[in-house]
């Protein structure tokens, strides 16, 4: 029982940041129907800035960590979102009216453009941080074996829900929400009606962009690195969330992730570490067979 | 105006050197990951192989020849391995001093047999890659069947009667010599308690710590990289867990230290006596700190690989490499990490595995230099 609390909590921690990468997905999916393949990578691009930012208020002499992070929070967030808009202007604005593939063999370009221009800028090597947070909490002690609760995964499950929230509301009660649900349904209605089409789909990608920040922070302080390549894995398993919970549903790719996140874990604990990524994938393919929109996913309405 | 002047002769003058030096030089190539998880150790490779060319030609080049190195990048993955050399191959270069990875090195040696190039890797440690017979090849750093004994003879007696787990990565290197190991551990009569791989390049290992945790693990020994076995550490300690880990040679460099903070203090790995203490590597050790290199792990052992093979090749008279390589076997080499001798599979006679140790400042020192 000890046991299986502690890889919960492992599990829950590793999927709410698949989660948050998983949203950029859905997001983007749900809106212009295409899969950002760069998306991962602006989710490493976010996890460079936070250490940069953290360095650099490092060395300015700050020592308060929870001024700190939130600063790193917010600057990453901000230079992120940045990205996510540049790529999406420079990258997929030109081929929206283009065939369907193009958009999406542009993101597989953009994201080996990202990948490399990491590489060059910051070096092939992996960037460590010290660890940021430390401590945590016994939760159980029973027969010798102690469950912990480490802060960094309070600050990362938490750090989760709120923007989870925050970005809940966004969509459902605000005007650019309204806009966005509306571009989702049928963009040349939605132009027709005055909503600025373009202007949406940017904040689209600045969103996706800036929960990637926040996803890339969190990695850097749960795992302590970062390196230019992670971006790769950490997409797919984001994107394998993403359809789990059923593309272009927000509280699906959450689910998605978490699902995605304890069926790694638990699968590692109770049987082999070495299949914990095909347990994963069947248990993609079993939903996918008997559900073929996802777990949240609505079937797709024919538009005419 | 003074320094300019001399800037600008200077310049004139390298110039004019690296003109002259292109047109008849011979190029040796430095393969090994230069990105990457690995590319720490990439980096040890061609700081090794760049000091060694360097003081080559500051001593007159080879056969008359000026020397020019090629540095190829693998980023330890055995497809870029092979497409590298087979560039080496078709490009006529000689001699080559990598790679790094044992997955990499193995398949790449076929291509060079292929090519007509001499590899000397400097630091993969598999038994395979001197055991197919193939004319090219020798190494100059140990190999894990005897690692793996020292290991494995060092847990049985260190930690007589404690629970030890055993982890791989599921590749060439990381499983050969967990294997390895597990032989030596079970001949001194110790059985492991748990035996996991996890894939190379997870960064999540929660789900194994607990386990470990479960099983009251006091020592885990990892057959696999530096940066996986940092991570594991530091999600070791974060749950709270005093484990001991232990590993092999690829945890010689100072990135474990900067990835596991100061909780990699007490973290046990094997590795050559440290080249850097032997009386034949003072002069060198000091160009490199002059450079502010550490020429640690297996910076020396890639200058050593260029020596032997330049040593050789002076000897013969030529860079064939059918021919250099007869007499690299042949014969008894004076290089930066000792005198080397290789038998007929190009396995050196000599080196033996100590046990080092980290500690809280991130450095790490042998335990009982003296042998015990």
């Amino acid at each position: 029982m000890d046991y299986f609390a502690q890889q919960v909590i492992n599990g829950v921690v590793l999927g709410s940041i698949y989660g948050l990468i998983a949203i950029g997905y859905t997001m983007v999916y749900g809106i212009v129907g295409m899969i950002n393949f760069a998306h991962g990578d602006i989710f490493m691009i976010g996890g460079f800035i936070a250490l940069i930012s953290f360095l650099i208020l490092v060395s300015l002499g700050l020592t308060f960590v929870p001024v700190i992070l939130l600063i790193v929070l917010l600057v990453s967030m901000a230079i992120t979102a940045l990205y996510g808009w540049t790529v999406e202007r420079i990258a997929y604005r030109p081929l929206r009216h283009s065939f369907r593939l193009a958009p999406m063999l542009s993101a597989i370009g953009m994201s080996f453009v990202l990948s490399n221009y990491s590489q060059v800028a910051q070096g092939a090597r992996v960037k460590p941080v010290p660890p940021i947070i430390t401590g945590g909490y016994t939760l159980l002690d029973s027969n010798g074996f102690v469950v912990r609760l480490s802060n960094v995964q309070i600050v990362v499950v938490i750090t989760t829900i709120v923007l989870l929230a925050i970005f809940t509301w966004l969509v459902s009660r605000t005007r650019l929400g309204r806009d966005m649900r509306a571009c989702e349904q049928d963009q040349t209605m939605a132009a027709l009606l005055g909503v600025d089409v373009d202007r949406t789909i940017s904040m689209t990608f600045v969103i996706g962009a800036a929960l990637a920040a926040v996803a890339g922070m969190m990695y850097l302080l749960y795992y302590g690195l970062v390196d230019f390549y992670m971006g790769f894995v950490a997409g797919i398993k984001a994107f394998t969330a993403a359809v789990l919970g059923g593309i272009g549903s927000l509280p699906g790719a959450m689910l998605g992730g978490l699902l995605i996140g304890l069926i790694e874990t638990l699968w590692s604990a109770y049987f082999s570490v070495e299949y914990k990524d095909v347990a994963a994938f069947s248990i993609l393919i079993i939903v996918l067979i008997f559900l073929p929109t996802g777990l949240l996913g609505r079937p797709e309405v024919e538009k005419v | 105006m003074k320094s300019l002047k001399l800037i600008g002769l200077a310049f004139g003058a390298s110039l004019a050197l690296s003109t002259a030096a292109f047109a008849q030089d011979t190029t040796i190539a430095v393969a090994g990951p230069m990105t990457g998880g690995e590319s720490a150790f990439g980096r040890q490779m061609k700081n090794g192989a760049e000091q060694a060319v360097t003081d080559l030609n500051a001593a007159g080049g080879l056969l008359g020849k000026k020397l020019a190195l090629d540095v190829e990048d693998d980023a330890c993955d055995p497809k870029q391995a092979r497409s590298v050399a087979e560039k080496i191959g078709s490009a006529k270069i000689p001699f080559v001093a990598g790679h790094y990875c044992s997955s990499s090195s193995i398949p790449a040696s076929e291509a060079y047999a292929d090519g007509n190039v001499l590899q000397i890797t400097p630091a993969s440690t598999n038994p395979l890659f001197t055991e197919r017979n193939l004319w090219n090849v020798a190494r100059v750093c140990g190999r894990d069947d005897q690692q793996g004994t020292v290991a494995g003879d060092y847990i049985a007696k260190a930690f007589k009667g404690k629970n030890i787990a055993i982890l791989n990565d599921k590749t060439t290197y990381g499983k050969g010599l967990a294997d390895e190991t597990k032989k030596a551990l079970n001949k001194a009569g110790v059985t492991e308690k748990m035996y996991e791989s996890y894939n190379k390049g997870d960064k999540d290992f929660n789900a194994i710590v607990s386990r470990l945790k479960r099983d009251n693990i006091d020592l885990v020994y990892v057959g696999g990289y530096h940066q996986e076995a940092g991570l594991i550490l530091r999600q070791m300690r974060d749950q709270g867990l005093q484990t001991v880990l232990m590993a092999g040679d690829a945890m010689a460099d100072k990135e474990f230290a900067s990835i596991t903070g100061p909780a990699g203090a007490g973290t046990l790995f094997t590795f050559g006596p440290d080249p850097r203490n032997k009386p034949t590597a003072k002069t060198i050790v000091e160009a490199f700190k002059a450079k502010n290199i550490d020429p640690e792990g297996y910076t020396l052992y890639t200058y050593a690989a260029v020596q032997v093979w330049s040593q050789a090749a002076k000897k013969v008279g030529t860079t064939d490499p059918m021919k250099v390589m007869a007499a690299i076997k042949a014969g008894s080499w004076d290089t930066v990490i000792g005198t080397l001798e290789f038998d007929a599979k190009g396995d050196i006679k000599q080196l033996d595995y100590v046990v080092y140790k980290w500690d809280d400042k991130g450095n790490y020192a042998e335990i009982n230099p003296k042998g015990s």
